[in-house]
């Protein structure tokens, strides 16, 4: 291990806050939920690398169950905005604002 | 047998349960009416072999209680369902089921192609079921369990047919008057057990009987229980004050007025306080004032029911004025001779009102008697079972009426208070009067009504009712021959019951001075004012009418009093209906409800629409709003987090 | 300069370029296209770590199943370029300048608190946690159940997934 493990996190970092800056300003429903991917992209690989550096495998086995999830997230998400384009024929995300009240 | 007791409650309730869920389903009346009648006649058989079974024991060992399960568990509260089968509860169940059992089947023929014939079977067997468990409960609680109940029952039978109208309103509004009515007095009898609780630690009769006996309790814990008690009582039994209800009560089909409002469900409370004659002994002071109210309440509603022309209606003052009759024998301590009348009333009461059911239902529901006249011939069996009850009402010998109402009449002079016996004897006379009027204008004389009428015999499942019932009437007195008549046995009637009120008497010590010669002394001056007054009523109303309406005219007032029955219901709605409507509807409906209590919550609603109002804008509805919040808060998290590093 | 970190750096700029670019593009499906070249890098950064096992399922998961879904849902909608990117800019500044605090508050933390400092990085050590074989026993000895769960989760999602999907809402 031959770079401080600083260098990785940092990048995850950089790389969930793209992600949240994403999600905060796209108006494409599709594109937010990508930019939600790449979220949960970012903190796999924090778990990796302290993986990795601890020599201990139970990172990478969170990882693996956090792929699970998002593969479970992605279909369920996918259905949904196909659902909601069918009622509201948009996928901009300022239309659908009916969650008041 | 004995041990079967609880069937006699089980049963009603099945029937009840039945009629009630498929009555309205099954359109054949038989089925209805014999499963109706059948639990009623199986319980009156259980109770007859209960009795027998009791009989055969010694005295002494005459009381059994058949616990069935616990009720109530609470702390030191300790309520089982369990029926006491003794001597009183005995007699009381006979009565009930056997005289239930009659009008049970008289009813088949009486409510005959009415639209509520499963109804009105189920109401009538839930009110055995509640008058059994009124009459066999161990403990104060069952009691008022069945209290209850029978005044549901009545307040759900006197407004059956709710879609006629009765007098001025409807029959709703009748019922809806028993039932607050007895409410009142169901508040007493209530206040009452929470007192025999509080003082006594139990609700078990035989508990709250020894401890009131043994335990050294202020004489005017003793008053107060007695008072509240008997308050339950007055109402439940009509007595001045809140005798009001029962006339009212005649709006219901008739054999509910014969079952409940005459034979059973209002002696419930001449039943209560012979039960609690231990309690009443204890405090002289509320005996005397059951005495007064029951003398005061004996001549007052035969007085009205003198004028009246209603014939349920003189029944029913009628029926008021027997029920004082028994306080005023439980007043003066006389608890046996109570229970008698009790059960002589039973028989010769509810054959009055099954005869004028009778005649009703032969009339075409004229009640009228102004419209009557001449009937013997259309009706004799009507007639004869008619005659004979009201003879036994009047009190001639050897019919039961005379038996009963000579042993109050008896007790209360021996009490030492002269002015109760005078005031039984001219109720006597009176009752005599208002009887006699009644059968001479029902069934003799010239016949008053139209030409549209048919008067027609009833059939023969009513007759043979009346015709059991005349019998019980005629002969239902020769188990309490008074001492003086019967010998060495002394009044068996008396003796029946003697353990169940020995403690109380012997409170009272009583009855010491037997002396013959002047019971048979009062006993004739009764008799003959009393075949005086049927003499007088039978020659005003079927020969000549002059009399009366002479006497009528010239106390005029006196008569349009007595016809308004005193304006008691008039007096009551100005004292305390009408401020109470008015006080409710300006203080409390107009003031209190709308302009403190709407006015607040109202208020409340407001004052929160208006913040919420503005504070409702941060909902934008868009999502990433939301998330851009989340984002702020993490940033405070995080930069928490950086500080406390 | 060792192997690693120049992976580290192609690697590294990969994902973090692609990522920028992916929340930048105007059309979903280039957007979406980033999006696996970010996940490409991503791998990569794993061969880095020794977790072989994790970057070759990241390629067939995530870049593989869960981005073509994703592309058949864009290419099935077809979804309109967005016009307007900065719809209220003064929200997607005020969005942007709370990502960048967020940032500057983790890199902070992560000097501050120096992870580096305790890891003794045992290469042996590392290499064998990535292996299939470590990975594999673990998951069916001490994770058994929640690999299970997640088994019922896929197949809810599956059906979900249908239910959701196949018709109208009535």
């Amino acid at each position: 291990m031959n770079i401080p493990i600083e260098y990785y996190l940092i990048l995850s970092g950089f790389m969930f806050l793209v992600g949240v800056a994403g999600v905060l300003t796209r108006r494409n429903a599709i594109i937010v939920f990508m930019s939600i991917e790449l979220m949960l992209n970012s903190a796999n690989l924090s778990l990796v690398t302290f993986s990795s550096y601890m020599g201990n495998s139970t990172g990478q086995l969170f990882v693996f169950f956090v792929m699970t999830v998002a593969a479970a997230e992605a279909a369920v998400g996918l259905a949904i905005i196909l659902a909601m384009f069918r009622n509201k024929l948009t996928l901009n995300i300022d239309d659908i604002n009916i969650l008041k009240w | 047998m004995v041990q079967l007791i609880y069937l006699t409650t089980l049963l009603p309730l099945l029937g009840f349960l039945f009629n009630g869920l498929f009555g309205s389903k099954i359109k054949n009346e038989k089925i209805i009416g014999i499963i109706g009648s059948s639990t009623i006649g199986i319980s009156f058989l259980i109770v007859v072999g209960a009795f027998f079974q009791t009989l055969s024991m010694p005295v002494d060992q005459r009381q059994t209680i058949v616990n069935l399960f616990t009720w109530i568990k609470v702390g030191n509260l300790d309520v089982n369902v369990s029926y006491q089968v003794d001597q009183l509860s005995l007699l009381m169940g006979l009565i009930v089921t056997g005289v239930g059992f009659i009008i049970h089947v008289y009813s088949i023929g009486y409510m005959h192609g009415d639209k509520g014939f499963g109804r009105f079977f189920a109401y009538l067997n839930l009110f055995i079921f509640a008058m059994m468990n009124l009459v066999l409960g161990s403990n104060f609680l069952l009691l008022f369990l069945g209290w209850e109940g029978v005044g549901l029952c009545s307040y759900l039978l006197i407004g059956f047919w709710y879609d006629r109208k009765f007098e001025k309103s409807t029959t709703s509004d009748a019922a809806k008057k028993a039932f607050i009515v007895n409410r009142i007095g169901d508040f007493g009898f209530l206040l009452g057990i929470f007192l025999i609780y509080l003082t006594f630690g139990s609700l078990n009769f035989n508990d709250v009987f020894a401890r009131a006996a043994s335990l050294n309790i202020p004489q005017y814990v003793f008053n107060f229980i007695a008072l509240f008690l008997f308050i339950g009582a007055m109402g439940k039994s009509a007595q001045i004050p809140l005798y009001i209800w029962l006339p009212d009560a005649m709006a219901g089909p008739t054999p509910v007025s014969a079952l409940i409002h005459a034979a059973t469900m209002v002696t419930a409370g001449v039943y209560m306080v012979a039960r609690c004659s231990i309690i009443y002994a204890s405090a002289p002071a509320i005996m005397e004032f059951v005495a007064i109210i029951g003398a005061l309440t004996a001549i007052f509603a035969a007085s009205i029911a003198l004028v009246q022309n209603d014939i349920k209606k003189v029944l029913a003052y009628s029926t008021v004025s027997q029920l004082g009759y028994m306080f005023l024998a439980l007043g003066v301590g006389a608890f046996s001779a109570a229970l008698f009348h009790v059960m002589t009333h039973a028989f010769f009461k509810a054959l009055l009102f099954l005869g004028a059911g009778s005649v009703i239902h032969g009339m075409h529901d004229e009640q009228n008697i102004q419209n009557y006249g001449g009937l013997k011939k259309y009706m004799p069996k009507t007639y004869v079972t008619f005659l004979i009850a009201s003879l036994a009402i009047a009190g001639i010998p050897p019919l039961s009426g005379f038996f009963s109402k000579d042993e109050i009449l008896w007790s209360s002079y021996a009490d030492g208070n002269i002015i109760y016996w005078l005031i039984g004897v001219v109720t006597a006379l009176l009752t005599a009067f208002y009887m006699f009027r009644l059968v001479s204008l029902t069934f003799d004389g010239k016949e008053r009504f139209g030409h549209d009428k048919h008067p027609h015999e009833s059939p023969a499942v009513m007759t043979i009712p009346l015709i059991i019932l005349a019998v019980l009437a005629a002969v239902g007195g020769f188990i309490g021959i008074p001492e003086i008549f019967s010998g060495e046995h002394g009044n068996q009637f008396d003796n029946w019951l003697e353990p169940i009120f020995q403690p109380a008497q012997a409170k009272i010590a009583m009855f010491g001075v037997h002396s013959s010669l002047e019971e048979i002394v009062l006993m004739v001056v009764t008799l003959v004012g009393v075949i005086g007054s049927i003499y007088a009523a039978r020659y005003i109303y079927i020969k000549n009418i002059k009399p009366a309406e002479k006497l009528s005219k010239r106390f005029n007032g006196v008569y349009n009093l007595l016809l308004n029955k005193y304006y008691v219901d008039e007096i009551y709605d100005a004292s305390v209906v009408t401020p109470i409507v008015k006080g409710s509807e300006i203080v409390l409906w107009k003031f209190a409800d709308i302009k403190i209590i709407d006015g607040l919550i109202n208020g409340v609603a407001n004052l929160i629409e208006k913040i919420s109002g503005s504070i409702r804008k941060i909902q934008t509805g868009v999502a990433q709003f939301y998330a851009l919040i989340m984002m702020l808060g993490i940033v405070a998290a995080l930069f928490w987090i950086i500080l406390s590093l | 300069m060792s192997l690693q970190l120049i992976l580290f750096i192609l690697f590294g700029t990969i994902s973090a370029i692609s990522s920028v670019l992916m929340i930048t593009r105007t059309n979903a499906l280039i957007s979406a296209l980033f999006l696996i070249l970010n996940f490409a890098g991503l791998s990569g950064l794993y061969l880095t770590l020794n977790a072989q096992f994790i970057a070759v399922t990241q390629v067939i998961v995530y870049a593989g199943a869960i981005m073509v879904l994703f592309l058949f849902v864009i290419m099935l909608l077809k979804p309109e370029h967005e016009k307007y990117f900065s719809h209220q800019p003064k929200l997607k500044i005020f969005a942007f300048f709370i990502a960048f605090i967020v940032f500057i508050q983790l890199v902070f933390m992560i000097f501050v608190s120096h992870p580096s400092q305790g890891n003794n990085a045992n290469v042996a050590a590392s290499v064998k946690a990535g292996t299939i074989e470590e990975i594999g026993k673990q998951l069916y000895t001490n994770y058994v159940l929640p690999f299970e769960a997640a088994g019922y989760l896929l197949l809810a999602a599956t059906i979900g997934a249908i239910v959701l999907a196949k018709k109208k809402f009535e």
